[in-house]
Parts: structure tokens; sequence; C-alpha cells
């Protein structure tokens, strides 16, 4: 019995423990997983009178208050830079995490009539979640290039990392993202506590302080936040701050990268039940 | 000499699904405080109590859970079109899963050889914000086809869909005609080698399942492989040239769909045959008091077919002298728009009823010309012409089946009568041969109509 070569074969079976993470055929879903993009945008857009403009409001009044309470009356060090600048630097990569945690954890739940009625590899779901907030990114990263000029920052050499902290920001909102999606999707109060998550998380991040507060020897543990790195090595690629956060660093990115792979592997374990739970 | 290949392959599929009373969603909190009581259990049953709370308690367990699918093993041919039927609950959207790779089975494996295209509902991501022109795009991308593809057949798509000029409105505008045609035409140009379709026509008007219908068998006809889920017997038996029945997660029977569903719908209807109790039937308050109808039965519980004759049999109680009675029953589509109306005192007169009566009405009609298909029962009885004693509206679902004289071409789509007279056509070269495009515009699926001059 010949089958014609260039048919693709599909092999079912039950569920099992351990499956490949699948990037080859993740590969294949990605104009899905632009549509996604593209839709959660669009939408979301079109629904809010105010449009792009939001993604400017929000690191923009955060900014203005952390600068007032923070920077003004309290006179937090800002490790000689404007406190305005220091804190918005921070912001952008901080929002970025914070809306793909909101986004990604309901992510599942929120598609369940793809997921229910569809075959495409589930990782799409989160993953479309969370880069769907590199647009707010984009255009909030353009306000910053303006506070640097108004400020008169030039940035150092520094600035060639910055597409590496970036992807450092993606990958930890999609390490964290990914587990909180698949744990939403049977235990469905997972949701609520997001909320609170976000909030704590953000006083444990160097957004509206530096990590030059934490003592130099805690520095390292401080780094068990990956967003603490990931904060910090923005202010150094934007900033020029004098020396790289690097202990610091090297501790978030060995979190970031067992969240991500640990987060990847357990999606794809449940992801085989998604669809008869969800 | 070659064997035609195998595009899908079955052996044991099963699907064990968790039924309980509570819902399926757990809270965190919830597994944290089984967890801490865990131990504590443990020693409760070691000491010899009784199953207390069972959370997970193994007898539970086995109550708490059915088998959707049990052993399914079939084999599909490249280029078959196979219909799956069943009642509901047999098991057939969750095969259908299964084989679309949505969920995973319990047991068993499949093997597929090709692309699947599943088309499992009509509009899967359809967003209401968007245009139609942008659904399209979203739409066609979750469905596997690549936005050169879909590029290429926009046109098709929106000219079968026919909202050419709606395109650009947001899609919470359209109405759901509308709706419905631009998801299937997106859905009716993917070019899968094997096409998963479930009873995606039980939406729009008869004229547009007839149009869907058509793409499938065109798409049956290009030699692609066909799995198709519908309760419609009637495209069940045109459309696909075997059919296999699921009946409670298991396969029934397997053969020539003309066979099969004839195998189907007698079981059905013997097992619906009996006659109707309604003493019991929820009525609002006032009906049934003076006057009850007990029962109704058609045809002694044989099987109700168009075109045959249709004996009904009523019976009834009252607990009062009551003038001037009739009682009737009537068919109603789906959508409650009264079809056929059949009552006492329509060429007889009404009658007057002794106190503490039992009694019967019964008649036949002759040929009953309704459509085959499935419809609401209404029942009621009245003093005079107005004055209601009891009604029962849409109290049961009737089927009636296609009879011995029933046309090859009459779908279940078009409800009401179905009146099987001759026509006679009007002079013109040609007159008698097939294939004249004049008179086959619109027989999108069969040229049937030749039988018929």
């Amino acid at each position: 019995m010949e089958n014609s070569p260039s048919l693709p074969t599909f092999y079912i079976r039950p569920a099992s423990s351990w499956s490949s993470i699948g990037l080859k055929e993740l590969w294949e879903y990605r104009e899905l997983l632009y549509f996604l993009v593209w839709r959660d945008v669009k939408v979301r857009y079109k629904q809010t009178a105010l449009g792009a403009a939001w993604a400017i409001i929000q690191p923009l009044m955060m900014m203005i208050v952390f600068s007032l309470f923070f920077g003004y009356l309290v006179k937090v060090p800002s490790d000689g830079i404007p406190y305005p600048v220091f804190t918005f630097c921070a912001l952008l990569p901080w929002q970025l995490f914070a809306h793909a945690l909101t986004e990604s954890s309901n992510s599942l739940v929120a598609n369940e009539r793809l997921i229910t009625k569809v075959y495409f590899p589930r990782l799409v779901v989160p993953i479309a979640a969370v880069l769907g907030g590199m647009v707010d990114f984009a255009i909030a990263f353009v306000i910053l290039l303006l506070m640097m000029a108004y400020y008169g920052i030039v940035p150092t050499w520094a600035i060639v990392t910055l597409p590496g902290f970036i992807l450092l920001a993606i990958m930890t909102a999609l390490g964290v993202g990914l587990w909180l999606s698949a744990l939403n999707v049977q235990y469905r109060d997972v949701r609520y506590t997001i909320g609170f998550l976000i909030q704590f998380w953000l006083f444990a991040t160097p957004v509206a302080y530096s990590s030059s507060i934490v003592p130099e020897r805690w520095r390292p543990l401080y780094g068990l936040n990956p967003m603490a790195g990931v904060v910090e090595g923005f202010r150094w690629a934007l900033l020029g701050k004098s020396e790289p956060p690097a202990a610091l660093l090297a501790v978030s990115v060995v979190v970031v990268i067992l969240v991500l792979v640990g987060g990847l592997y357990y999606f794809r374990r449940m992801e085989q039940e998604f669809a008869d739970v969800v | 000499m070659s064997e035609i290949p195998i595009a899908i392959r079955c052996e044991g599929l099963s699907k064990q699904y968790r039924i309980g009373e509570r819902e399926s969603y757990k809270a965190l909190r919830d597994v944290i405080t089984d967890a801490a009581g865990a131990p504590f259990r443990r020693i409760r049953t070691a000491l010899g109590n009784g199953n207390g709370s069972s959370n997970g308690n193994s007898n539970s367990e086995i109550e708490n859970s059915f088998w959707a699918l049990d052993d399914v093993s079939f084999e599909v041919r490249r280029g078959e079109v196979v219909g799956i039927i069943g009642r509901n609950g047999a098991g057939k959207s969750t095969l259908l899963k299964i084989l679309s790779r949505i969920t995973k089975p319990t047991r068993g494996h499949a093997e597929i050889h090709g692309r699947v295209g599943s088309l499992l509902e009509v509009g899967t991501g359809f967003h209401p914000e968007l245009t139609g022109r942008e659904n399209i795009y979203l739409n066609a991308a979750i469905l596997g086809m690549r936005k050169t593809e879909v590029e290429r057949k926009f046109d098709e798509i929106i000219a079968f869909a026919e909202v050419e000029k709606f395109v650009d409105t947001p899609v919470k505008r359209y109405s759901s005609g509308m709706y419905v045609r631009l998801a299937f035409a997106v859905a009716a140009h993917l070019e899968p080698e094997i096409l998963i379709v479930d009873e995606v026509l039980a939406v729009g008007d008869a004229q547009f399942q007839k149009k869907c219908l058509g793409k499938i068998g065109e798409v049956a006809q290009g030699g692609r492989t066909v799995l198709f889920v519908s309760h419609n017997m009637g495209a069940i038996r045109n459309l696909c040239s075997e059919a296999i029945w699921l009946d409670r997660g298991q396969i029934t029977a397997r053969g020539q769909s003309v066979q099969i569903v004839d195998q189907y719908l007698r079981s059905i209807s013997r097992s619906s045959g009996s006659s109707i109790n309604l003493s019991r039937a929820h009525r609002y308050p006032g009906f049934g008091e003076r006057l009850k109808i007990k029962s109704i039965l058609f045809n002694g519980g044989n099987p109700i077919q168009h075109g045959e004759a249709l004996t009904v049999i009523m019976e009834f109680q009252t607990t009062s002298e009551i003038h001037s009675v009739a009682l009737g029953f009537g068919f109603s589509s789906y959508e409650g728009t009264r079809l056929m109306t059949s009552d006492t005192d329509f060429v007889q007169p009404q009658r007057d009823v002794p106190k503490n009566f039992d009694g019967t009405v019964e008649t036949t009609i002759p040929h009953l010309d309704l459509h085959p298909g499935r419809y609401n029962l209404d029942i009621g009885a009245r003093s005079g012409s107005s004055n209601f004693l009891d009604y029962l509206a849409g109290c049961a679902q009737i089927e009636v089946l296609p009879g011995p004289t029933t046309p090859a071409s009459a779908m279940r789509g078009g409800r009401g009568l179905c009146i099987s007279a001759p026509w006679l056509w009007s002079e013109f070269p040609g007159n008698g041969n097939s294939g004249n495009s004049l008179v086959n515009a619109d027989n999108d699926l069969t040229m049937e109509s030749d039988r018929l001059a």
C-alpha cells in the first residue's frame, strides 16, 4: 500500500506524560500566530476611544505618580539619572510584562471556542497574547526616546544589547505566562490571583527605585526576580549607567531559562487535556 | 495493480469522560485543602469508617465516568465519502474531535494520511468587531489556509457568501444568515485531502443548506476523502457512498449508505413509536382541568412516513360536562410556525361530552404530505371555537420519515408540505435531454429533475 510521499501523516495516540515542544510545528503555524496577534491588537484599538494613545497614557501616568511621590517627595536615589526617565525606562519592560501576564493567563480560557473546535498547536495562544503587547511597547518606546532627548541623555555603545534585553523581557513574560495559562485551565481561580501577583511583583522589581539600594552581597539573590535583571539591563543599555549589572543579570537569565523551558514542557504536557477541560 | 491507499485508519479508539455533580474545574485552594486533609482521610478509612466525603474515592470514580467511544475501529480509503450517523450522544462528535486532533483518545490509536480540514463549527474565531474581509483572513488562518491561498480565492469566497456589498462592515452588523453564509464560504474553500464535517448545516435556511451540500458534494467528487456527520438522512444518502452507524460509542453497522440509513431509521422509529403519554405533561394553569388529553398515538406505533396514510388516536378524560367540544393536533416547525392542523370539527360538528368520561377520537389522514423531517407536536382541545380546555404546544418531537413515494431530491431543509405532482415543460429544442444548461441552472446537486418529466 503506497501513500503518495507528499502527503503528511499524523499519528493519533493517547496522552503521554512528556511530549516535545514542537518548535517545527509552531513554525508551520506562524501565520496563525500573526493573525491572532493582529486580531487582538485590532480589536483592542477598535474598542477603545483613545486607541493608540492608551499605550502611552498608562506608563506616562505611572511615571508622573512615581516621580512626584518617590522621586520628588521621598527623594529615592536614581543613580544620578533624572528620576522621570529613570522610572519610565523601567516602566517599558514592566508594562510589557504585566500586560503579557494578564493576557496570557486567561488566553486559553478566552479562546475556548478555538481550542475545542480547531486543531493547532495550543502554544500559539499564549505566545500571541504575549506578543500582542509589543505594539504598545513600540509606541511607548518612541516616547522614551523623546524623553531621553529632552533630558539630553545620549545612549552609550551598550544600546546594541537592547534587542537582547527586549528578548529577555519577552521570554520572562512568556515563561510565566505559560505556567499561568496552563494552570488556569485546570484551576480557574488562578486568574484572580494575577492582579495581586502583578501588584506585589511591581514593588519587588526596581521600577520605582534602583537595585543599588540592595546591598551588594544580596544582589545576586535579588536576581532571582527575573524582571530585576530585565529592568536593570534596560537601564544600562539605554541610559548609560556606569557598569553592567552582571551578577544580578546572570542569575536572572538562568531563572528565565528555567522558567521558560519548564513552562514549555508543562504546557505541552497539559495541552493534551485542554480541549476536554476548558 | 495498486490498491487505493488508506486515508484514515483507526484501531480500538476509545474515549472516557468524567462526569459528576460538581463542576470539573478545581480551584487551587481546593487542591491544597484536599492535600492537607488527605492523611486524615487515610487514617479514617484505615480505621474502618464509611465513605464519608468521597473525593477521588474509587467507587465514585467508576460511577462518574462514561465511555463516549468504545473500541472503534475502521478504515477509510482515499476518495471515499463516508457518512456517520447515530442518535445524539452516540459519540459521533467525539470521534470527529479525535480524528481532528482536538482531543486525545483514552485508548487506541489512529493514522491519518493527508491534511485534515475540520468543519466542526461554522465561523470559528469570527470576531464581531472585525469586518467581513478581516474575518475571512482570520478564519482562513484558523482553518489552516495560507494567506496567499486566501488572497487567491478571496473573490470566490465573497461571491459564494453573497456579501459583496458588506465586506467592509463589522460582522456584528450582519444578519444571522449573512454571518453563516460568510463563515461557511470560507470553510467551503478549504482544500484539504481529508474533510471532516460535523453537522454545520444545522444552521441556515433551506437555500443555504442546499448550497452547502452542493459544495460538499463538489469536494467529494473532486476525489477528496470526506467524513460527514449529519442527522439529515437525505444528505447522507445522496452524498455518501458508505455510512457508519454509531450507537453508544460503538460501531453498530457499516455498509452502503442507503441500507444503513434504512436500518437506522427503522430502529429509531421503533423506539419512539409507542403512544405519547401526556397525562403528566406540563400545562399552563387552567388547562387540562375540565378536559385532559391523556395520550396520542400515531400509526399504532409504526413509523410516520411522508406520502403514506397517518392514523391518529387521542385519548382524553373529562371532569365535568362540556358542550361543543373539539380536539385536534398539529405539527409545527422548529421555530414554532404551525405547518399543519387537523381538528375533529373541521368537517364534522362539535360534540357535547358528559362528566367523568373517558373517550377517544381517531382519524386517518389518507396521505401525509409533510416533508420528511422533525416537527414539534401541538395538541389541543376546545369548547366552541376559542375557549381552550387543554393545550400542549411542542409537547413532543415527531419524525416524519421518507416514504416509498418520497422523491430523492426532497431534502430535509424545506419544511412544510412536500407535494409530488407532475409538471409539464413547455416545448423547446432539446427538451428531454439531460445537460441542457437552461434547465439545470438551479440544480446544484441532482439532475433528477429529468426523472419527473
